[in-house]
């Protein structure tokens, strides 16, 4: 309707399409401060009480840096493994047909859907040395929950829709005509995925194993029952920040919060330029 | 900021509003912010109180509940959740209303008796059936095959209880020599299986998960458990020496009286020490101070000797610093 009126006036240079286009603007950058600029703000407020030494002193603490390593460790290792069985996943959603697509498909958000602590409970009654699969593992001399591994297995749980829902788009958009000039031109399948189906894929999902990566680094309630939590060994650094919180200790919390969001902040930007590269590249912008 | 508290307020007002379970028209209303496992307790003893009001005054009172973790429940309070009384299981998470918001006097534990801790417990061994590894005091948790569960000291009140026992044990045993005190606790720190963040959690580590030998929590919460999985053949042991856990409440006068309810919220937890209540808290595992109560339960609480914080660490505040802050005793202990 709108857009039938805007179309129907006369355009001047400079003027857009859709109408309104101030107002939205308006809400955007109101939404964008109230819901995502304050908290941040908040966060730097509480830790602006604390000199360079305190806030040093919190964020290097020997504990705080092991669990510094045991998350940046679990959620690397969980993200790349959700690359590979998200892209999988995805191809099968996309290129194949066969009964029941639509309920695997629907599955797929499950972990989006879950309340993490729900998925927490869940994954370590599973992978408990008495649950279905960890009973199985036992006897291969495996043991996921109670230790770092099972850190990254609620990881992965959490994450893995945000490689399958970014691929899942492009992997559609993909023409088949590319593929089938590959194919005409002699190429044979392996080369036709590496040279023509996976750069187009690649922004995407890295995209998306970059979006699994920041989420495993905040996850909290699915990893605190089956990580056993030993300092030194098992402890995630959000487990770090909520021992502060319960000790009333709102900017030593606050603190140790900014390295993750920095960490996270700094990630995304890497990615974004380097895709903004990648895209110019292969477009020949 | 002040409208962010109070939209808080609303939220966590509403959230309660919505979880309890009658709302008939009472004259009066009271909410009651509680600690997590203490439901059960607390809808029993309300119940019991609404009628002692009811008999006293002509009037009918309706007691809301607010549960979860104490130390979050506190924050709730300091942030504006407006509850006329908390009942809570630990000192500092009461001490956090005056030091950070003066809601309630300094001197709060003394305005009712026993310290302002109507009933208490003390921290015991749930052990499998049969208790396979033999385990009757603090030295066998530190021995290299037996493993116990309980909840980290760092995020849970319970975790701190089991971690001053076996310090105070500890400080008994070798005679106050501080080196081997901590050389014992850092031994029985190292064989626990899991930390959990919570009780609750602690318990279905060890229940439905099968993990350690030894859960160690309230002794209140181990007959729960026995009751609650008769199956599994649970046993209890009390050590022969463990930690007085008290259970503190008070009035939150500022809130109490902004709220009309001033005289009420004082019966309400002065009823707790009548015979009749302390009878009902003895029906749910907890030890009384009622000596008529104490003699008719007393096959159920076998004797022990209870330290108390000030015979350990000197008060809470000490305590705090010394062994739970960050950096202090508890963090050296499981330094590796």
């Amino acid at each position: 309707m709108s857009l039938a009126i805007a179309s129907s006036l006369p355009q001047s240079p400079g003027k857009r399409v859709l109408p309104g286009f101030a107002l939205s603007m308006g809400i955007s950058l109101l939404f964008i401060s109230l819901v995502l600029l304050l908290p941040i703000t908040g966060l730097i407020v509480q830790t602006a009480g604390m000199t360079w030494q305190e806030y040093w002193f919190v964020v290097s603490d020997p504990r705080v840096v092991a669990s510094y390593k045991v998350t940046l460790w679990a959620a690397l290792i969980a993200s790349l493994f959700n690359g590979v069985v998200g892209l999988l996943l995805a191809w099968v959603l996309v290129r194949y047909e066969f009964p029941g697509k639509r309920i695997v498909d629907a599955l797929m958000d499950l972990p989006f859907a879950l309340p993490t602590a729900v998925a927490g409970i869940t994954l370590s009654a599973l992978f408990a040395q008495n649950g279905w699969y960890g009973s199985m593992l036992a006897e291969l001399g495996i043991q996921v929950a109670y230790t770092p591994v099972g850190i990254i297995v609620a990881m992965s749980f959490t994450s893995l829709p945000f490689v399958v829902r970014t691929v899942q788009p492009v992997l559609e958009d993909l023409a088949p005509e590319d593929e089938e000039a590959g194919i005409t031109m002699g190429g044979t399948d392996w080369t036709v995925f590496r040279r023509i189906i996976f750069p187009s894929l690649w922004p995407g999902l890295l995209t998306g194993i970059a979006l699994s990566f920041t989420r495993s680094l905040g996850e909290f309630g699915a990893i605190i029952f089956i990580a056993g939590n030993m300092p030194y060994i098992s402890e995630v650094t959000s487990l770090m920040i909520f021992v502060r919180l319960q000790e009333y200790d709102y900017a030593g919390a606050s603190a140790i919060a900014s390295v993750v969001l920095m960490a996270s902040l700094v990630l995304l930007f890497l990615i974004n330029i380097w895709q903004a590269h990648y895209l110019r590249r292969i477009h020949g912008r | 900021m002040k409208l962010v508290k109070h939209a808080k307020s609303v939220a966590l007002a509403l959230a309660i509003g919505l979880s309890s379970s009658h709302s008939f028209a009472a004259d009066q209303t009271l909410l009651n912010s509680s600690y997590d496992i203490a439901r059960e307790l607390f809808a029993s003893y309300n119940e019991h109180f609404a009628s002692v009001w009811k008999e006293k005054t002509g009037k009918t009172v309706e007691v809301r509940q607010s549960h979860g973790g104490s130390s979050r429940q506190a924050q709730a309070i300091i942030e504006g959740l407006r509850a006329d009384v908390v009942t809570y299981n630990q000192v500092t998470d009461v001490d956090i209303l005056h030091t950070r918001g003066k809601l309630i006097p300094a001197d709060w534990r003394d305005q009712l008796p026993n310290a302002s801790s109507p009933y208490y417990s003390t921290m015991a061994y749930l052990v499998r059936k049969g208790n396979p590894k033999g385990v009757s005091n603090w030295d066998d948790l530190a021995r290299d095959d037996v493993s116990s569960v309980f909840p980290n000291p760092k995020t849970s009140g319970n975790g701190r209880y089991t971690y001053l026992a076996a310090y105070g044990y500890a400080q008994k045993a070798f005679e106050g020599d501080e080196a081997k005190a901590d050389e014992f606790v850092k031994t029985f720190l190292s064989r626990v299986a899991v930390f959990d963040t919570g009780g609750r959690g602690a318990t279905t580590t060890f229940v439905e998960r099968g993990i350690g030998d030894v859960l160690i929590t309230f002794e209140s919460e181990v007959n729960n458990i026995i009751a609650e999985f008769p199956d599994h053949g649970f046993e209890v042991v009390v050590p022969k020496v463990s930690f007085l856990a008290e259970f503190p409440v008070a009035v939150v006068e500022r809130h109490a009286t902004r709220n009309g309810n001033l005289e009420l919220a004082k019966a309400y937890l002065d009823e707790l020490y009548s015979e009749d209540a302390q009878r009902l808290l003895a029906g749910f595992n907890y030890r009384v101070h009622n000596e008529v109560v104490q003699a008719e339960f007393a096959d159920q609480f076998p004797a022990v000797e209870l330290l108390t914080i000030e015979e350990i660490a000197g008060s809470w505040d000490d305590a705090m610093s010394i062994h739970f802050a960050n950096g202090a005793k508890l963090d050296q202990l499981q330094r590796r």
